[in-house]
């Protein structure tokens, strides 16, 4: 029963990794592609490193696999945004489909203002 | 049905492995590249975790963990470097 759990679980943290990986080359700009990386790479290991704690049930397994995880959920986050702040102050362009961008347009010497795509038109994303 | 399961897990994750390397080439900015980049040592990790279950070594999983930690330092010190291009 329990490998059952275990594989099932190791499919499930497979496919979010692998749906993390076509987020990563399909989203329109960095900021989504940063969140499609993120989120379902660090819920795709969390899934991995909980069925391998279900196979191997022993002591030096869990403290190893809870360790990794609870590394992962602390620095994923942290590398996120430090990646997403560098990018939005070397003015990364932002996707033309883009509802809100709440930074200072202009009046803040720090940050350059957003502007839209080069080639906009062209990248993949939704076609409406 | 374990060792199925452990090769369709590894199968997908080479294939987002695939994925985040063509992103990798493609990228038109850097940070696009360093999130790739970073993706990548994610999946190394979820690949290394997968082997140690399924070999049961333990050694597998202490290369994880210096994986992550390694991981991490890069991506922070690649966000500093675009950080300090900008000036």
């Amino acid at each position: 029963m329990s490998e059952w759990i275990a594989g099932g679980l190791f499919v499930a943290g497979a496919t979010l990794a692998l749906l993390a990986g076509v987020g990563v080359l399909r989203m329109p700009d960095v900021f989504t592609r940063m969140q499609a990386s993120t989120k379902a790479s660090t819920l795709g290991l969390g899934c991995l490193l909980v069925g391998l704690a279900i196979r191997h049930p022993d002591l030096s397994f869990v403290v190893r696999a809870g360790s990794i995880l609870a590394f992962m959920m602390l620095t994923t986050a942290v590398a996120a945004h430090v990646i997403a702040r560098a990018a939005a102050l070397s003015g990364a362009p932002l996707w033309k489909g883009t509802v809100i961008d709440e930074r200072p347009h202009g009046d803040s010497p720090g940050l350059p203002p957003s502007r839209p795509a080069p080639g906009a038109e062209s990248l993949p994303g939704p076609e409406n | 049905m374990l060792d199925v399961a452990v090769a369709v897990s590894l199968t997908m994750l080479a294939l987002a492995a695939v994925l985040a390397f063509v992103r990798l080439v493609r990228g038109p900015t850097l940070p696009d590249r360093v999130i790739a980049l970073d993706l990548i040592g994610v999946l190394v990790v979820c690949i290394l975790v997968v082997v140690a279950a399924s070999t049961a070594q333990r050694a597998f999983l202490d290369v994880a963990i210096v994986g992550a930690l390694i991981s991490f330092v890069g991506t922070v010190a690649y966000a500093r470097y675009i950080e300090r291009e900008r000036s």
